[in-house]
């Protein structure tokens, strides 16, 4: 199937490439195939066959699965990564729409273009460090909004990180550091509607509300499920900020709290290599999947 | 009229948010621990503050934060000059040549593109262990080289800016396929070159998780990883500490110092960016 798509696609094109150019062609993909096989299929081979044995390498069917979701914080890390998602992507959605929609309509070139860089900043401080600019705004003592955190009833940093507030915590975190482009991303992508569009919805007498409900969105749709997709499958890897957050409250909150910190603790604290490989197998077969429906589906990447 | 009000006071809002917690971050550098507590969150401290913050920064473990600053620039500029090598002539041969597997290859780099890097820190580190680079700066520099997201970029950039007549000109003048590379293709390619050098420089100077399992020595650990390990250091998250402690306004130094490199990069490649960032996935 593979072989007649792609030669179709070369007759569309132009002539059948020669062998000279077939064997260079694959002397330039050579080194990244080489990494694509080290760093991308053998680990996932490697992680499978962890998954399905013992530590003394004896296949053990399902057990590693079933011993791992039996562990007392599995199905709580679960709970905990679904409702962070389900914040996180809901947060996305309508923020990062609402906010293209109106920086589109501002139009006025310089400030439309200041606010998109401003939103977009927060992104050089992804990863470890808008996880410790957070600590510092999540805590009274120092915060600047520190009137807003007692107005909403929490006067210590330890009221603020209570295990009932983490997932909204790690949504605002990732929502400050992802949105800004991700808004850029959805601005382009207004820009791209034809103008003569546009242009007929304003003569059918269609008012802002209209035109963004009835044309805009729905022209963003794919856009939207593209981020969607990308944001679900990192969010679910969430690591980085319980991570630090257990370390700033000495363990009290956020420990255990997502399933990649799990499998680091299978791993690492536990000894237990297969049960790690078991839960990252699980994370695996969600973001391959996924990540291959919207390959297949979406049309998005129509490659050729 | 008041629909244009509510606009525009939704979009402060959010910038309000967004520049908040970086313009505190900045501020808070200057300050003594108590300034911090006492005075207007957002006001200057003093440069006298700023230096004795820094000096107490580089006293922790001998210069720790320097060694981090040069092991983070050291992994990610190797990293960037061996992603450039194999992804921009990978982009290239999918884009513009035919050989056998092209698409099955294609299909390969958005999936795993799509995927996210952390699905596979685990499994990397039991891979990595087996052939004993635990440990040593490879063990991340390898995995961070491998950047479907580059080849992508590049593989679009080739078949919407590059019109492949151009090429078959110049086989037809007599110019061997790596001649077509060297001379037509890759002069062509800058934007892309730096898009891509973009991309892989945030997406590695940024990453925790990764270098968080394969190098878990002090001395070895990029920035981020250094900068998170201070945490456990600052008395008022953790009153165990005794006397190496580290005070906030030191650590918000830390934090500021570890993401300079990637705001000085963001501040000069903003043009760059929004169009890269919408390369990333439109062909259209």
């Amino acid at each position: 199937m593979t072989l007649t798509h792609s030669s179709a696609g070369s007759v569309r094109g132009r002539p059948r490439g020669t062998s000279r150019q077939s064997r260079a062609g694959m002397a330039f993909v050579a080194g990244y195939v080489l990494l694509l096989i080290a760093f991308g299929v053998l680990p996932t081979c490697y992680a499978i066959y962890f998954a399905f044995t013992d530590a003394g390498g004896a296949f053990t069917g399902f057990s590693n699965f079933i011993t791992t979701a039996q562990d007392f914080r599995f199905v709580d890390s679960l709970g905990h990564v679904a409702l962070y998602l389900v914040f996180w992507l809901l947060s996305l959605v309508v923020f990062v729409v609402v906010l293209a929609l109106l920086l589109h309509r501002l139009s006025s070139g310089p400030v439309s273009q200041a606010l998109r860089f401003l939103y977009y900043i927060p992104g050089a401080l992804a990863g470890a460090a808008s996880v410790l600019v957070w600590l510092f705004m999540l805590d009274p003592t120092v915060s600047p909004v520190s009137s807003l955190l007692e107005t909403v009833g929490f006067h210590t940093f330890g009221e603020v990180i209570a295990p009932g507030n983490l997932a909204l915590l790690f949504t605002i975190i990732a929502f400050w550091t992802g949105a800004g482009g991700w808004i850029v991303v959805m601005y382009g992508a207004l820009n791209n509607i034809p103008k003569d569009v546009m242009e007929a919805a304003r003569i059918d007498g269609a008012n802002g509300w209209q035109t963004a409900w009835r044309v805009q969105i729905p022209m963003l749709r794919k856009w939207i499920v593209y981020m969607v997709i990308l944001a679900f499958a990192g969010g679910a890897q969430l690591f980085v900020e319980p991570q630090l957050l257990s370390l700033a409250s000495t363990g009290v909150a956020g420990r255990d709290y997502s399933l990649n910190q799990l499998t680091y603790d299978f791993a690492f604290q536990m000894n237990n290599i297969n049960g790690a490989a078991a839960v990252s197998v699980e994370l695996l077969v969600v973001s391959l999947s996924v990540a291959g429906v919207f390959v297949a589906r979406s049309g998005f990447f129509d490659a050729d | 009229m008041t629909s244009r009000l509510l606009a525009g006071s939704v979009l402060t809002v959010f910038v309000i948010f967004f520049v908040l917690p970086v313009l505190w971050l900045l501020l808070a550098a200057t300050k003594t621990d108590q300034q911090l507590v006492h005075d207007n969150p957002l006001s200057f401290g003093s440069w006298h503050a700023l230096s004795a913050n820094w000096h107490a920064l580089t006293a922790f473990q001998d210069d720790a934060i320097l060694l981090w600053l040069r092991n983070s620039a050291l992994y990610a500029a190797i990293s960037l000059v061996i992603t450039l090598c194999l992804a921009i002539p990978a982009g290239y041969a999918l884009a513009m040549t035919e050989f056998r597997g092209r698409h099955t290859l294609l299909i390969a780099t958005l999936v795993v593109m799509l995927m996210p890097n952390a699905t596979l820190v685990v499994p990397l580190f039991l891979e990595i262990n087996a052939v004993h680079l635990i440990g040593t700066m490879w063990s991340i520099i390898l995995p961070y080289s491998f950047y479907p997201f580059g080849v992508y970029l590049t593989y679009i950039y080739f078949t919407t800016a590059v019109p492949k007549d151009l090429l078959a000109a110049a086989r037809i003048d007599g110019c061997s396929e790596f001649g077509v590379f060297r001379h037509v293709a890759l002069p062509l390619a800058t934007p892309v070159i730096a898009l891509v050098g973009f991309f892989s420089f945030v997406a590695n100077w940024t990453n925790y998780f990764l270098p968080y399992v394969m190098l878990p020595e002090s001395g070895q650990m990029p920035i981020q990883v250094g900068v998170g390990s201070l945490l456990s250091n600052v008395p008022s998250f953790n009153p165990t500490v005794g006397t190496l402690a580290i005070q906030r306004p030191q650590l918000a130094l830390a934090t500021l110092v570890a993401i300079t490199p990637v705001l000085v990069v963001f501040l000069f490649a903003q043009r760059f960016l929004v169009s890269g960032m919408l390369a990333g996935a439109t062909k259209e």
